[in-house]
Parts: C-alpha cells; sequence; structure tokens
C-alpha cells in the first residue's frame, strides 16, 4: 500500500508540472504582464512608467523562464515562472491583486464551501440510491416508465432554474429563510438549508437515472439468476444481493469527486452568497484576479489526482478481485 | 444586388457541418450494422417525434446563419453603399415583431406598459397612467381583433396545414407502395416495422398549429411580452436558439478530430504514443474544467481589447468570442470520447481481421481509416448526441457566470442573467426568464429523448438487454 501510494506520487508529480505550465503558457505567454497591467491600470492613456510600477509592485517585472544577469541558480529561480508557478509546489499562493494572502482566504473560505457540499453529497447519493432502488423494484410497470419520463425531464431543466425557482419560492414568495448571506457559528442552518436542498433536487433526475442503469444491470447478472432459483423473494435479492454488488461502481464513482467537494459549488455559493471558495472563484473571474484563478487550477488539479488514487485504493477495498500493484 | 452577402466563421463552419453530414446520408452507407441501426432508429416514435423537434430548431439555427447587409437607399453621385448592420434571414422573417418597439417591459399579450409613465393628454394635461402599447395601433387600425379569434384562425390554419402535409404524406406513400387508400390506413394502423408516420404526423400537426398560432397572435400583441429595453422576447428567444445550437453543435466538430485521431492512435501503436497521449489528456483533466474555459475566455477577453483593429465590426466580435468558445469547450471535452476510442481501438486492434490485414502488410494509415474507423462509428455517433444537452445547458452556466457568449448576443443565458435583476422587481418580471426556460427546456428534453433512442438503437450492447 505505501509503496503503491509513492509510486501513485511520482506519477502526480508530472501531471502537477503540466497543469502548472499549461496555465502558466495560458497567463503569462498568450499574455504578457504589459497585457495585464493595461487591463488593470485601464486600457488607454497609461505610460510607461506606470505599467512598470505596476510590474514590480505585484511581481512580474522579472523574465519569464531563464534570468541571465542573475548569478548561479538565480539563473532559474529569479524569474516569473520560478516565483508565480513553481511556488505552488509547496503551497505558497502569493498574494492576490488587492493585496490580500491567498493562502489565508482560502482557509478562511473552505469551512462555508464544506458545510454545503458535504450534505450535498451525502444526502444526493442517498436520495438518488433510494430512487433508483424504487425504480428497479417497480421496473417495467407504469411507475418505472413514468420515474425515467420525470428524470430526463428533470435532468433537461438548467441548473440555474432550480435555483431561481427555489429562491423565489422558498425565500421571496413563503419567506422561511433568508434569500442569500451567511454567518459563522451555529445560526448559519438558516442561510444554507435552502441551497443545500436545492442542489440535491438538482440532481435527482441525472443520478438516479444512473444508478438505475447499474441496479438493472446487476439485475441482469448469474448471481442474481442463482438466487432466483433458490427461491428468494424479489424483494430480498433487491436489498441483500444487487444493491451490496451496485454500490460498488456508485461508491468508487463517487471517491473521485470527494476531494473536489472542498471546491465548493460556483453556482450555488454566487446565487446565495455564500462566503466560500466557490464564490471566490467567481470574484475572482469576473474581477480579473489572475493570481487567484491559477492557485484555484493548481489546487483543483491536485485534489482530481488525489480523487483519482481513492479511487483505486476503493476499488481494491470493496472488490477483492482488484489489486493494487 | 442590394445586398452583399456576409460570412462569418460560425456561420461556414455550421453550414460545412450540414453539407458534411448531407455528403454522408446522400452516400449509402456500406456498413451493415449502421445501417441496421438507423432503420431500428427510423422505427422508434420518440426518436422520430424528437427529431422532428430538433429539426425545427436546426432550421431556426440555419436560417439565422445565414447573413447579409441590406443596401442603404441609393444617393445620386455614390456608389452602392451597404448597411454596417449585418442581419440575418431569420430576421427578416421576423420582421414584424421589430415593428414595433415599446418604450420598455409590457406583460405578454398586453395592451399597457407594465410600468407607469408621464403621458401628456390632447388637452395639454400630464397624467401618470400605464401608457397604450405601440402594436395596440394595429389592433385600432383593423378593429375586431382579440384573442381569441386570432387563436382560432391560427388553430385552423394549423389543422389545414396539418391535413396538407397528411394527404402529400399519403399520396406519396400509395404511390411507393402500390396500394389504395383503404389498404394505407389499415398498413398504418397496424403500426408495421416503417417509419411510424402517426407519431410523426401528429408532431407535425402540433409543432404547425403553434406555430401558426404564435404568427397570428404576434400580428398584434407582443406574444411573450417585452423586455427593458422594450424588444420583443419572442424574437430574442428565437435568436437565442442559433448560439445553443452552434455552441452544441460546433463544438463536437471542433472536438471530433482531437478525439478520434488522438484515441485511435493511442489505442493503435500503444507503446509511448499511447503514453504521451494519456498523459496530455490526464492533464487537461486534471483540470477543473469550468476553471480552464473561465481562463481562457479571460485571456481571450485581454487579446480582443489589445487588438481591435482586427474585427471590423461588432457582429465579427462577437461571432469571434463564440468561435472561440466553442473551441475552448472543445479542447476541454474531447477527452471522454478520447478515452473511449482508446479502449475500443485496443480491443479491435487483436481480433482476428486486423491481424490477417497486418500479415497481408496493409499500412498502419490504412489499417486505422479502412479496418478501425468504420467500428467506432457508433460510439463517435453516441458521444456526439449525448454531448449535445450537456453543451446547451453549459452555455447558460457561461454566460451567466461572465465567461460565455458576449453579453452584446442573444443567448438564453444572457437572458437569464437579465433576469437576475427582474426577478427582485416588484412586481416581479417574469416572462423574459420563463421564455429562455421554457425554450432551452423544449430543447434539451428533445435531445435527451433523441440521444437515448440513438443510444439503444446504436450500441450493440444495450440491444441485449
Amino acid at each position: 500500500m505505501i509503496h503503491y501510494l509513492g509510486r501513485r506520487f511520482l506519477y502526480a508529480l508530472p501531471i502537477l508540472f503540466g497543469v502548472n505550465l499549461l496555465t502558466f503558457l495560458l497567463f503569462f505567454i498568450v499574455n504578457t504582464p504589459d497585457d495585464m497591467a493595461r487591463m488593470h491600470l485601464g486600457t488607454k492613456h497609461v505610460s510607461a512608467a506606470a505599467i512598470a510600477r505596476w510590474k514590480t509592485a505585484h511581481g512580474y517585472d522579472k523574465p519569464l523562464f531563464y534570468h541571465p544577469q542573475a548569478h548561479g541558480s538565480d539563473k532559474l529561480t529569479d524569474t516569473v515562472f520560478f516565483d508565480k508557478s513553481l511556488r505552488m509546489f509547496v503551497l505558497d499562493f502569493g498574494q492576490s491583486d488587492d493585496g490580500r494572502n491567498i493562502s489565508h482566504e482560502i482557509e478562511t473560505r473552505a469551512g462555508p464551501s464544506l458545510e454545503i457540499a458535504l450534505p450535498v453529497f451525502v444526502l444526493g447519493l442517498l436520495t438518488n440510491i433510494s430512487f433508483a432502488l424504487l425504480l428497479v423494484l417497480f421496473r417495467g410497470t407504469h411507475l418505472d416508465r413514468f420515474g425515467v419520463m420525470l428524470a430526463v425531464a428533470l435532468m433537461s431543466i438548467s441548473g440555474l432554474f432550480y435555483i431561481i425557482a427555489g429562491q423565489y419560492l422558498v425565500a421571496k414568495l413563503w419567506r422561511l429563510v433568508p434569500i442569500s448571506g451567511y454567518v459563522n457559528g451555529l445560526d448559519s442552518w438558516r442561510f444554507v438549508v435552502l441551497p443545500i436542498a436545492v442542489s440535491i433536487i438538482a440532481g435527482i433526475g441525472g443520478g438516479s437515472r444512473w444508478y438505475r442503469s447499474i441496479f438493472l444491470e446487476e439485475m441482469g447478472k448469474d448471481y442474481v439468476r442463482t438466487a432466483r432459483a433458490k427461491g428468494l423473494s424479489e424483494w430480498r435479492i433487491l436489498f441483500r444481493h444487487v444493491l451490496q454488488n451496485g454500490l460498488i461502481p456508485i461508491l468508487t464513482g463517487a471517491v473521485v469527486v470527494l476531494p473536489l467537494l472542498f471546491m465548493g459549488s460556483l453556482l450555488t455559493e454566487s446565487f446565495f452568497g455564500i462566503p466560500g471558495l466557490g464564490s471566490y472563484i467567481i470574484d475572482a473571474i469576473q474581477a480579473q484576479d489572475f493570481a487567484i484563478v491559477r492557485a484555484m487550477v493548481f489546487i483543483g488539479s491536485a485534489l482530481y489526482i488525489v480523487g483519482l488514487s481513492l479511487t483505486d485504493i476503493a476499488y481494491s477495498w470493496a472488490d477483492p478481485r482488484v489489486r493494487l500493484s | 444586388m442590394n445586398w452583399q452577402p456576409v460570412i462569418l466563421w460560425t456561420d461556414g463552419l455550421i453550414w460545412l457541418l450540414v453539407g458534411v453530414v448531407a455528403l454522408t446520408l446522400w452516400r449509402k452507407s456500406p456498413h451493415g450494422q449502421l445501417h441496421e441501426a438507423s432503420v431500428r432508429l427510423r422505427q422508434m416514435p420518440v426518436a422520430m417525434t424528437t427529431g422532428l423537434v430538433l429539426f425545427l430548431f436546426v432550421a431556426i439555427a440555419l436560417l439565422d446563419s445565414l447573413h447579409y447587409r441590406a443596401a442603404l437607399p441609393a444617393h445620386p453621385g455614390v456608389g452602392r453603399q451597404y448597411s454596417v448592420e449585418v442581419t440575418s434571414v431569420l430576421d427578416e422573417i421576423l420582421q414584424p415583431l421589430l415593428k414595433y418597439k415599446e418604450k420598455t417591459y409590457s406583460a405578454p399579450l398586453a395592451k399597457h406598459l407594465y410600468v407607469k409613465q408621464n403621458v401628456t393628454l390632447p388637452d395639454g394635461k400630464i397624467v401618470r397612467i400605464y401608457p397604450l402599447l405601440r402594436i395596440d395601433d394595429i389592433r385600432r387600425q383593423t378593429g375586431s381583433n382579440d384573442i381569441a379569434h386570432r387563436a382560432g384562425r391560427g388553430v385552423l390554419f394549423g389543422i389545414s396545414f396539418a391535413v396538407l402535409v397528411a394527404a402529400c404524406a399519403a399520396s406519396w406513400l400509395m404511390m411507393r407502395r402500390q396500394c389504395g387508400i383503404a389498404e394505407l390506413v389499415r398498413q398504418l394502423l397496424a403500426m408495421d416495422n416503417r417509419l411510424p408516420w402517426r407519431s410523426m404526423l401528429l408532431t407535425v400537426a402540433l409543432l404547425g398549429t403553434l406555430t401558426a398560432v404564435l404568427a397570428e397572435l404576434a400580428g398584434a400583441f407582443h406574444v411573450l411580452g417585452t423586455d427593458k429595453i422594450g424588444q420583443d422576447v419572442l424574437y430574442e428567444t428565437l435568436k437565442s436558439i442559433r448560439t445553443g445550437v452552434l455552441i452544441g453543435t460546433l463544438t463536437t466538430l471542433i472536438m471530433l478530430p482531437f478525439a478520434v485521431l488522438l484515441g485511435v492512435s493511442a489505442g493503435y501503436f500503444g507503446g509511448w504514443v499511447d503514453d504521451v497521449i494519456q498523459y496530455l489528456y490526464t492533464t487537461l483533466n486534471a483540470i477543473p474544467s469550468v476553471l480552464l474555459i473561465a481562463a481562457a475566455v479571460l485571456i481571450m477577453q485581454v487579446y480582443i481589447e489589445m487588438h481591435p483593429a482586427m474585427f471590423d465590426s461588432a457582429a465579427s466580435r462577437t461571432d469571434f468570442r463564440l468561435l472561440f468558445l466553442c473551441i475552448i469547450l472543445g479542447v476541454t471535452s474531447w477527452t471522454g470520447l478520447c478515452r473511449v476510442l482508446r479502449g475500443e481501438t485496443l480491443k479491435l486492434r487483436e481480433l482476428e481481421y486486423v491481424q490477417a490485414a497486418r500479415a497481408f502488410g496493409v499500412s498502419d494509415w490504412r489499417m486505422m481509416l479502412r479496418h478501425i474507423l468504420p467500428n467506432l462509428y457508433h460510439l463517435i455517433l453516441i458521444s456526439v448526441v449525448m454531448d449535445f444537452s450537456g453543451l446547451v445547458l453549459a452555455e447558460a452556466v457561461l454566460s451567466y457566470l461572465g465567461v460565455g457568449v458576449d453579453p452584446a448576443m442573444q443567448s438564453w443565458g444572457n437572458m437569464i442573467n437579465a433576469a437576475r435583476l427582474e426577478m427582485a422587481r416588484e412586481p416581479i418580471v417574469w416572462w423574459p426568464l420563463a421564455a429562455a426556460f421554457s425554450l432551452m427546456f423544449v430543447l434539451v428534453l428533445a435531445a435527451n429523448l433523441f440521444a437515448d433512442s440513438v443510444h439503444d438503437a446504436f450500441d450493440p450492447r444495450g440491444r441485449q438487454r
């Protein structure tokens, strides 16, 4: 296991380096730091001195990859690429354009993000599995056909609609919870209950349809036929045999997104005014703060790689036929 | 010529796509399995009805992709001049909707403005009332023009259109099947294994009636109301169709060459080629796609602002942004199909007929083109159709986030974005939002149902169940 994790870690490094290089190319080669400075200072009537000042203040005044005037190893380390990109490997994200420490912001914003993302993940999984089981139990009947139609209809509705409709009905018309906002501490449940409910409902259509097809595939396997031949009741087959075996692909599939929960949901957080990482990204995009976007891209890809490794481990744990080698 | 054609980048690409699809359909497919599957697809009522709905959407998008610049009124001594504004054939068809521009919001089918305004009466007094709409002029001129009357006429038109289509279809079928009318009706009612004529005719009738009613009502009303600047909402939603359809189709057009070339060569060659390609798609997959899209679009915005000389008109600038969005969505979405194709090629490579071909000394290139690729067509088709609805939904979300299409472009995402403020008004303005959501829902639902049918018909594994 340790051996496997070590190899996995070594495998992750080139991928992270690739992500880093790609974002660096996007942010610094396609757009030079001069362009960025002009973007922030206004496109017209900007003196060269003002641009140089902005670049110095934000640390973009060095050469991109190679510094010929510096001494020794400084030739490679005293560059924008080292300062802005490679530093991220030791989780040093630097400062955003308004001068705040990005690492500190991420720490304070992770809490509210998780407070929404975790319940949505757990409750959503439970709801979708229950719906899927219900449809499988009544497979071939009108209830099943109606349920599948409903699921297709639900997944054809834009996610924005669920948010806007939920906000309007529950918060504005019925005044059950505040429309948006957040407070720290225990009282925050009033603010997160609606976003959680809306996100779960928005996911029911796609999720339950997918899980239904997984369960149906299990239903066609030989062990189910054997169980039927032994005279087990349909109920027992579904909940004892099919559920257990169907859960393997479902849970291992869910593990991939587990680390990414940390990133929060962009849409939900921005609509409901939750000060999490999702709304942090949106604010950064709208303020064109490239430092934050770069940091979040790096974190997101690192978490994705963690998720991939977790999936492999989960597989070997749930299915004894799979070995980590 | 009193107009000058304008071919925007996306126009050219979408018509190219139409040409390619038409060419493939026209050339009889030599491949047995694909032919069987398409016959199966044609027998599915759901596939055919949703296909008709999709066809209507695509037709509107295509009409909206024929752009031109109209000639300005001639002045003596000056050569022919063309308007700077780029219009499309759809604009020409929807001209009646544009004729009466109101001051601001008005509810669907309303006679008055939604907002009180100062109006000067003929006797010079100023009162604060809900003024009559400009479009109300039509009713005052023509007299008896209430909603029920116009809607009834629309239904009548629709039904006669449906009867006409049914008659044409029936006479064509009688000619082809060499039978009388009684025999044909018997055959159709028996639901034999041919095209599901009954459901298709019903769909045509419904769509025709809906169009006729809308057209009739639009003659004297703003059927879906007007927006903040008094623009007809029906016009805006219809114009948004092009954006949605283009993003759904052009993205796949851009992504396909990457996915197919890289996926097949990774699976076929193996070794270091496989390693490099796998590294490439794992890296791209690792970046959260929304962030990659946002980053790329931000950079493109900076690029456009730094190079204003490259774009001669507003239309070409918004068009470039749309194309760029398609490219970015394509770059982020090819990995899924690439992985599937790689896996399938790995399997095919070991099959006996490929081994035999290799023993005959067939070149690698020919092998991939003639022996591997034709066996991947069904996977490619399924993935293209499945991706379409997701892309249409993604456009709305991205435009809402501010990294989608140009804010000046008509799109459902932009309409929803604007509606955020309208929902906060008192009393609320709900119709632009409702219009955008319902049209998007119809398109995505039809696409999803059609994709399911395609999946059932073309996936050999799905059939056995």
